[in-house]
């Protein structure tokens, strides 16, 4: 049986990805929403390209992606992301029932006297089409975003954008990491939060940068990502973004659990206007250059951090 | 019975401070708390916890290394690769094939399909919802496990929870404290309600993510108003995020300021306007009466 990939209308290209020891995916991650995350990817991407390292972007956070805002790139491919869902033929389906039996989504049911499909609930197992005796099903892709690709510079650039309305984003997830890049440096743009769509984009990466802030939500959650990247079994560090002197707890905890402070970024007035107008820190400040420089040798530093 | 959501596309703009002093300014409410993935309103509320039930998003499937023959049947039909052949070796096999939790998506086929019945297809706990108590009234709230599945299905035990205990207790007014972007426990926490509250921040993210979370609120029908908080940050890009909002048939309800005092009460676990009357307080206190009047039937514990 040919094995059927689950987002079929996105064809991959520039060959096959070739990891070596030189090759590196950092994901930048936060169990809390709005600690920096994009902050930080753009600015590692940046440092990254300027360093002449072949550098890929990858903005995962398909429902609210916005590192194009900083990296303003130039488009130059879009395509779409479809999941295969199942289109029952009613000539053919003799209401056995079976696909219901078999759909762990309830994303296809025998009602009354006919097979309904909700593909929205539809998670493209193929579950349903296999086990149709009839061969009464077939699969079609549904489009359920769509993958941009381009160049921001050198920065090699793709992005995620879940359609208005749909509720699964994995599979543009997927998809954008499905992009082929030769990069020696992949960086990793995550949503937030700590479920399902973080595990797709943080699948395969080698080492994860959890962005938190100096609050106890932003506590609180960066527990979470320490739970989850844990269960990941990934190196990790941490970046603590608006860091003042109430960094305290957060900075015990990490000493705690042995997990490694790399970089604490100021609670900076001029930074967060820059961020409002879409411009990176890199960009105005050799402050910052220097310190997402060192940052970046962090990441890349292999076995620093603990898992 | 009335059902507001505080929502937002982009993270971290301060759905949850609202939502706590919202809370406490209407008086005795029923609290929901969607954000089942980070959830952080217990930390301003502190629910005493009475009842703990635990929450099965769906099953999960293993391996019975002892079973398996090394066919690989489960290895090419799963679609999530979340198969590999790494798992220990028995008497017949010197390898066997292992499920990766992580990435299960529990869909079952291969359960189904495996000839060996070598692959158990089970329930699994995924994570606990909490009916509690808190000095603004009731709080429904829950705890996904790490790396979880079915986070919509979670929301919706979360908000048909609450309205069980609103109406058991009389009460006419659900607030619901949403999950950041437009995803699945996003939709889960809006649809259906009688009203959002937006808020952004007055930056070019806020800008893109209103937009994002908007168009989200049309597609479903649910009527909107926009807050900006943090406004005074960057008021040009405050007026330009209000124009957004207008052109789009949206109400801006009220400006939230910069106003250290928000951490400093989430420090003291309380909500903004318990803390001060002062400064963001009075202006969260100004965007409830903005609000609450919105609602069908304005709850009679509104204290304005």
């Amino acid at each position: 049986m040919l094995r059927r990939s689950a987002a079929p209308l996105l064809t991959l290209r520039k060959g096959a990805f070739q990891p070596t020891g030189l090759r590196m995916q950092i994901a930048i991650a936060s169990g809390k929403g709005g600690t920096g995350k994009t902050t930080v990817a753009t600015n590692l991407a940046y440092v990254a390209s300027r360093r002449g390292l072949s550098v890929a972007y990858l903005d995962c956070d398909v429902e609210a992606p916005n590192g194009h805002i900083f990296l303003r790139p130039q488009i130059t491919e879009r395509e779409t992301v479809g999941n295969l869902v199942p289109q029952v033929d009613h000539q053919r389906c003799t209401l056995c029932g079976r696909c219901g039996e078999i759909c762990q989504y309830s994303a296809i049911a025998l009602v009354g006297q006919q097979v309904l499909v909700y593909p929205e609930l539809c998670h493209g197992c193929g579950g349903c089409w296999l086990v149709c005796p009839e061969k009464a099903i077939t699969e079609v892709s549904r489009p359920i975003g769509v993958v941009e690709t381009g160049q921001a510079g050198s920065i090699q650039f793709a992005r995620g954008l879940l359609n208005v309305g749909e509720p699964m984003s994995p599979p543009v997830i997927r998809a954008v990491k499905a992009v082929r890049f030769e990069a020696e440096v992949t960086v990793i743009d995550a949503p937030p939060g700590t479920s399902c769509p973080v595990i797709e984009s943080l699948r395969g990466a080698d080492f994860v940068l959890l962005v938190t802030e100096p609050t106890p939500f932003g506590l609180h959650d960066l527990k979470l990502a320490v739970e989850m990247v844990r269960a990941l079994k990934l190196p990790f560090g941490v970046v603590i973004n608006r860091a003042t002197e109430d960094g305290r707890p957060t900075r015990s905890f990490c000493e705690a659990q042995r997990v490694a402070i790399l970089a604490e970024i100021p609670d900076d007035r001029k930074l967060a206007e820059a961020y409002a107008r879409g411009v990176l820190a890199c960009d105005f400040s050799d402050q910052y250059r220097t310190q997402f420089s060192r940052l970046l040798e962090s990441a890349r530093a292999p076995g620093k951090e603990s898992a | 019975m009335n059902e507001l959501v505080v929502m937002s596309g982009k993270g971290g703009t301060g759905k949850t401070s609202i939502v706590a002093s919202f809370a406490v300014l209407a008086g005795r409410c029923v609290a929901a708390d969607c954000d089942v993935d980070a959830s952080d309103l217990h930390l301003l509320l502190e629910p005493r916890v009475l009842r703990r039930e635990n929450f099965s998003g769906g099953s999960q499937a293993r391996i019975k290394p002892g079973h398996c023959t090394a066919c690989g049947k489960c290895e090419e039909l799963c679609r999530f690769d979340a198969v590999f052949f790494d798992g220990p070796g028995n008497g017949r096999v010197p390898k066997t094939f292992r499920v990766d939790p992580m990435a299960c998506e529990g869909c079952g086929v291969c359960a189904y399909f495996c000839e060996e019945k070598a692959i158990d297809f089970s329930p699994a706990v995924s994570g606990q919802w909490f009916v509690s108590e808190t000095r603004c009234g009731p709080m429904v709230h829950a705890r996904l496990g790490i790396a979880q599945e079915n986070t919509g299905k979670l929301v919706h035990v979360v908000r048909t929870e609450a309205k069980k205990v609103a109406s058991t207790e009389r009460l006419d007014l659900v607030i619901i404290d949403g999950a950041p972007g437009i995803g699945c426990p996003v939709i889960a926490s809006m649809t259906a309600t009688n009203l959002a509250v937006i808020v952004t921040e007055p930056t070019l993210s806020g800008l893109h993510d209103l937009g994002r979370v908007a168009d989200l609120a049309a597609h479903f029908g649910l009527p909107a108003v926009v807050a900006v908080n943090q406004w005074d940050v960057h008021p040009e890009m405050t007026e330009r995020i209000e124009a957004e909002a207008r052109s789009r048939g949206l109400p801006v309800a009220g400006r939230v300021r910069y106003d250290p005092a928000v951490t400093q009460a989430q420090v003291r676990q309380m909500a903004v306007v318990e803390y001060t009357g002062r400064g963001a307080a009075a202006d969260i206190r100004r965007l409830w009466s903005e609000v609450a009047p919105r609602l069908s039937k304005p709850s009679p514990f509104v204290v304005l």
